[in-house]
């Protein structure tokens, strides 16, 4: 080949190379999240988003049921929640638990067939505490869910177990003394998307909300006692957060100052109240059942799985893409109708 | 004006690429050319147009000044002047200035019948420039991609498109990249060091010569690349930084657009101990 021919089969491999580059991708959407030129911008693929649509479908509501006639409470025994609501609204309501919970077992899931009032399955017990979460969620945190709210299928999407949780996770042994790291790092994380930061970052920050904030205000400030563990926690977390919401640090924050909340976007404030929500349902709803969970239900330090973000979020910014389920469920889940 | 002594081989006529003799002059110690004058052309209407926007935006603080892209929903079409317009013509600027000065360097690298080094080295800073602004910003489908200019405004561009992709040091080519810029300042202390020390005898001793410089890296890590092969090794590491920058940041959204720790998947997915 002459040096010319050769120059030009290089800038034709050059080409067919860029062109391939090109057709290849999935095609790239963007969409801004903060001013233009901040860089703050979400991206994901064609593909992503169809593959998000398609795993939120949201399930037909049962036909609606008369309100009125006797109460709940009136016709069948041993009711504690929901028996202030119409026989027929409450067998409705039945149903749809078992569709979103159980819809292979069927109603023996929970409940011993031949009677029903029994409460001998912990199923049965644990399931009555979540209804009460779930209302007292609908009612006393709508800072995080809005009017939208949730139901039982927005963790549960059709599982007796909800498919992401988490346990107190000690990770392996590790050396002790001189040898001691005291890191408990440099393994893939799977929580923090891969990385080599923390795997349990929630038995902290999700007990104690207060603890993930960390920057200082002020350059060398007095007291300032944060390690680069702490902040390795944090990011940890923050990792989990954006991997269960599909988004990436921009949609909350504005990198140029994380701690800053008037550059932030006003999604940060809604995370601010889902952490604290999260923290509130672990304590006073879940990890009180802890006595009532079989021992293959908890984790190797005995706590019940409990929620993080993505145990809703599930990959979506808003769970089920923002649809409201609870609209079709107001009387039996939108209030808390029994103290905790 | 006085010519220096090795102003007598670059002034010489020819070389041109583009229009002949007519702009084959000098202004006092500058080469004119073709080139020279749209690099002036082009250089002057854009800051120009920056000291326009600064006038139009809220500032003068020189720090704070950001001449910031189009929204992305005008995709790769024009924006109005105020709202991304001026930024698109500066950049129109900027690239015919650049690309301006790299063809002047390529005329007077004919003039003195050198190879173009010099050219094509500044033509990997170039290519880094457009990257971020055009081949990225089209590959994603908006001009919005690219970064504001403005000292500050710049630096929260790169914070915030890092946190894109969550944690930007786990982009491989961004690893590469950050190794070859280390590499780079490494191999110049080396070898600036070895200069300094050559050239600086103490008192009363005669300067070193290239035969003392092998024989110290020879001595201390047992090879001397020599004094050519050094300034080869480092245009090669000072190139191969800015490429794989380049790389780098042209791969995070067109193909790639989770995380970047989440791409090692396929390290921890291996056969030998997965």
């Amino acid at each position: 080949m002459t040096p010319s021919s050769k120059r030009a089969a290089a800038a034709l491999m050059l080409l067919v190379g860029a062109g391939l580059l090109a057709g290849c991708k999935d095609q790239v959407e963007s969409k801004q999240s903060g001013y233009r030129g901040t860089g703050m911008v979400q991206v994901s693929t064609a593909k992503q988003t169809a593959a998000l649509a398609a795993a939120n479908q949201v399930p037909e509501a049962q036909p609606p049921a008369s309100q009125e006639g006797k109460r709940a409470k009136e016709v069948y025994q041993n009711l504690k929640v929901l028996g202030d609501l119409s026989e027929e609204e409450f067998n409705r309501t039945m149903l749809a638990i078992n569709e979103w919970v159980a819809p292979e077992a069927g109603c023996d899931y929970c409940h011993n067939t031949e009677k029903m009032e029994d409460d001998s399955k912990y199923q049965k017990v644990v399931a009555r505490r979540m209804i009460q979460m779930t209302q007292h969620i609908n009612e006393k945190w709508k800072a995080h869910v809005g009017e939208v709210g949730v139901t039982c299928y927005t963790c549960h999407r059709g599982n007796g177990i909800p498919a992401y949780s988490w346990v107190q996770n000690p990770g392996p042994a590790e050396a002790q003394g001189m040898a001691a790291t005291g890191t408990g790092k440099n393994k893939a994380s799977w929580t923090a998307g891969i990385t080599a930061l923390y795997d349990d970052p929630f038995t902290s920050l999700l007990t104690d909300p207060g603890k993930i904030r960390l920057q200082t205000t002020s350059a060398l400030a007095p007291g300032m006692s944060k390690t680069i563990q702490d902040t390795e926690m944090t990011y940890a977390l923050m990792f989990h957060l954006s991997q269960s919401l599909g988004v990436n640090c921009d949609f909350c924050h504005n990198s140029r100052s994380f701690s800053n909340w008037s550059e932030s976007n006003p999604q940060r404030v809604t995370a601010w109240h889902g952490l604290r929500m999260v923290s509130d349902i672990n304590k006073d709803y879940i990890s009180l059942l802890a006595a009532v969970f079989p021992d293959n239900r908890k984790g190797p330090l005995g706590d019940p799985a409990k929620a993080n973000c993505q145990t809703c979020h599930q990959g979506a910014s808003k769970p089920l893409l923002g649809a409201s389920m609870l609209q079709d469920y107001r009387p039996a889940l939108a209030t808390e109708t029994a103290p905790k | 004006m006085a010519m220096l002594s090795f102003e007598r081989k670059y002034r010489v006529r020819g070389g041109t690429l583009v229009g002949g003799d007519l702009f084959d002059f000098w202004v006092g110690p500058f080469y004119v050319g073709f080139f020279g004058v749209t690099t002036i052309f082009f250089a002057a209407l854009g800051t120009a147009l920056i000291v326009y926007g600064a006038a139009l935006g809220p500032t003068w603080n020189i720090w704070q000044i950001s001449i910031a892209p189009p929204d992305l929903k005008y995709g790769l079409g024009l924006a109005p002047l105020q709202e991304g317009g001026l930024w698109q013509i500066i950049t129109v600027c900027a690239i015919g200035s650049f690309v301006s000065w790299a063809l002047r360097e390529v005329e007077i690298c004919r003039k003195l019948g050198m190879d173009y080094h010099v050219p094509f080295a500044f033509g990997v800073a170039i290519f880094a420039y457009v990257s971020l602004v055009v081949i990225r910003p089209v590959l994603l489908g908006a001009w919005g991609h690219g970064f504001p200019y403005g000292i500050f405004s710049h630096l929260d561009w790169v914070s915030n498109v890092g946190y894109q992709y969550l944690h930007f040091h786990y982009n491989p080519a961004h690893m590469i990249a950050v190794s070859f810029f280390f590499t780079t300042t490494f191999a110049l202390a080396l070898h600036g060091s070895l200069i300094l020390s050559a050239a600086n005898p103490p008192k009363g001793e005669a300067m070193k010569t290239a035969e003392h410089e092998n024989t110290f890296f020879r001595d201390t890590i047992g090879y001397s690349i020599g004094t050519l092969g050094i300034h080869r090794l480092g245009l090669l590491l000072a190139l191969s930084a800015g490429f794989w920058s380049a790389v780098c940041i042209i791969i995070s959204g067109p193909l790639w657009t989770r995380g970047w720790p989440e791409w090692w998947g396929w390290w921890l997915d291996l056969p030998i101990w997965n």
